[in-house]
């Protein structure tokens, strides 16, 4: 589904932020996302810690 | 010998039972009475409910673990509690009955010493009319609050998937079933993996996905949003839950309390006073929240259910119960020691408490209809009272009254989510959340409530990774495989 498709079928739509193709590729690019796996899983260990 | 019971085997109350009885080991008994034989991993009854997993991947019998950590389990219901014994004998106890090990309708007393009730919600269905009675879900929509209506929301969505193969046009409604619910991100994940499923059987243009909601907007979540510390910004939640549904073609309508339900067909109240219907073929609508009945009584035998419990059935603990408005809402309202104020013995843990009031500011219709979502309580922070209840248990045992209780404020602990938005190991996406506070602290990070430098979200592939390990970890530290005490809650 394109994002084009998305933006005519209504208001809603048309005011939100959608990913472009670019950002849409980076989220399921395996190398990018290995890199983002581990940056987030240290942000999680961080709030864990704050949390007990 | 001391006795401690639990009344409930969730999150919450298998995480205390099991760090007691490490902590305590035979010195003191730890009894849990639970009317479930199975523990469910709640979290991921949404690959259940789209038949990404069978049940038997999200649930595990009870019985043997406990009686490997030599905890005396009873698979029982609740049903009153006596904090002050009775005449004859002093000793405080519960009623239960059982609904298994072949006892099944039998009532026990069971004395105590320390009591923790951390029954969870009963899931009141009832609240709505056509959504189902008491508890029972009703014939016209589905859920996935329980692994065995997860699996039958699985297969009423392939008989839907399979009328939309056909050429049949079907429309799908996710969201809440009513103005006061909770638990919107599992809804939330649910309408996501929804759509994953539709694209994934090829038949995306042929299904219509509606999200409702008594969220004021898409991503409040029962926790007034979250303001994200993203790439050098601070953004509402609002802005990243609008763009995941509009890049899905998924339409939303919110400030939302349904009203009835009938067979392919919902009524609805906005908090603005405007009304509407919506058909559907297929609908997920998470119920409401209630405490689960339980009954109080004093040593005389007059019920005392009004004070240890408030109207909704939650227990009493240290917070404050004040009526206030939402501009006088502090942290500090919020309970630490979850003890009840009246019965020092007796703690609540998980949904089983009573918040002092939501987090997200209350509304109502011009009706009078109040439409305001409920704080969440499950998953990382039941885990995490369930401990700090435990260990102050524990010391209490040990040391007396005088010992130091831990604690626990949802004002002063972060959360994590991930919540999924369609599975397979490189084309699966989950958003991962992280907050800190759970509940806004408006005076140690006045602006959002919250420290923009530990909340954020993003949502990829690694997201999905994330939330497939925690699964498999969180299911190896319930069934207190080796190490299971180094996993976090």
């Amino acid at each position: 589904m394109s994002v084009e498709e998305n933006f005519a079928k209504n208001s809603e739509f048309n005011l939100s932020m959608v990913p472009s193709k670019f950002a849409s590729f980076m989220r399921t690019c395996v190398i990018w996302q290995f890199i983002r796996f581990v940056a987030i899983n240290l942000k999680m260990i961080i709030v864990v810690r704050k949390s007990h | 010998m001391a006795r401690l019971v639990i009344l409930g085997a969730g999150i919450a109350g298998h995480t205390a039972a099991t760090f007691a009885k490490k902590w305590l080991a035979d010195a003191h008994e730890v009894v849990v009475i639970s009317p479930n034989s199975l523990w469910n991993w709640i979290p991921s009854n949404i690959w259940v409910g789209v038949g990404k997993m069978d049940k038997k991947r999200v649930t595990f019998p009870l019985a043997p673990v406990y009686a490997k950590a030599g905890i005396d389990f009873r698979q029982a219901k609740a049903l009153a509690i006596y904090p002050e014994g009775k005449e004859s004998d002093k000793h405080p106890f519960v009623t239960i009955e059982y609904t298994g090990q072949g006892r099944e309708g039998q009532t026990e007393a069971l004395s105590y010493d320390y009591l923790i009730n951390a029954t969870g919600p009963k899931l009141n269905f009832g609240a709505t009319p056509g959504l189902g009675t008491g508890s029972h879900i009703g014939p016209h929509t589905v859920s996935v609050c329980t692994a065995d209506h997860a699996a039958e929301a699985h297969e009423r969505l392939r008989a839907i998937l399979d009328k939309a193969r056909q050429g049949h046009r079907q429309k799908i409604v996710v969201g809440t079933g009513h103005g006061t619910c909770t638990c919107h991100g599992a809804a939330f994940e649910y309408a996501l993996n929804v759509e994953h499923a539709a694209r994934q059987a090829g038949v995306r243009d042929r299904v219509d996905i509606q999200w409702i909601s008594n969220e004021p907007y898409p991503g409040d979540f029962g926790m007034d949003g979250m303001q994200l510390g993203i790439m050098g910004y601070v953004t509402s939640v609002r802005i990243m839950a609008e763009s995941l549904f509009s890049e899905r073609g998924i339409h939303w309508i919110n400030s939302a309390h349904v009203s009835k339900v009938d067979a392919g067909r919902l009524e609805y109240e906005q908090v603005d006073g405007t009304t509407g219907e919506e058909a559907f073929d297929f609908a997920m609508l998470i119920p409401p929240f209630s405490g689960v009945g339980l009954k109080a009584y004093d040593r005389q035998g007059t019920e005392i259910t009004d004070t240890m419990f408030l109207p909704n059935g939650f227990m009493r603990v240290d917070a404050d119960y004040t009526p206030k408005p939402y501009a006088e809402w502090k942290a500090s309202d919020w309970p630490v020691t979850y003890r009840n104020p009246d019965y020092p013995n007796v703690f609540a843990a998980g949904i089983a408490f009573a918040p002092p009031h939501p987090i997200s500011k209350p509304r109502t219709s011009p009706r009078g209809t109040p439409i305001t979502p409920m704080p969440p309580r499950t998953g990382m922070p039941s885990g995490t009272i369930g401990k700090a209840v435990a260990h102050s248990i524990v010391n209490l045992i040990r040391e007396g009254d005088r010992a130091k209780l831990h604690t626990a404020s949802m004002a002063e602990m972060g959360a994590i989510c991930v919540a999924s938005a369609g599975t397979g190991f490189q084309s699966g996406q989950a958003v991962s959340f992280t907050m800190y506070p759970l509940v806004k602290d408006f005076e140690t990070y006045p602006g959002t409530g919250r420290d923009t430098k530990r909340t954020y979200g993003e949502i990829g592939l690694s997201g999905h990774w994330i939330k497939y390990i925690l699964h498999h970890l969180f299911l190896w530290k319930a069934k207190l495989k080796p190490g299971w005490t180094l996993i976090p809650e």
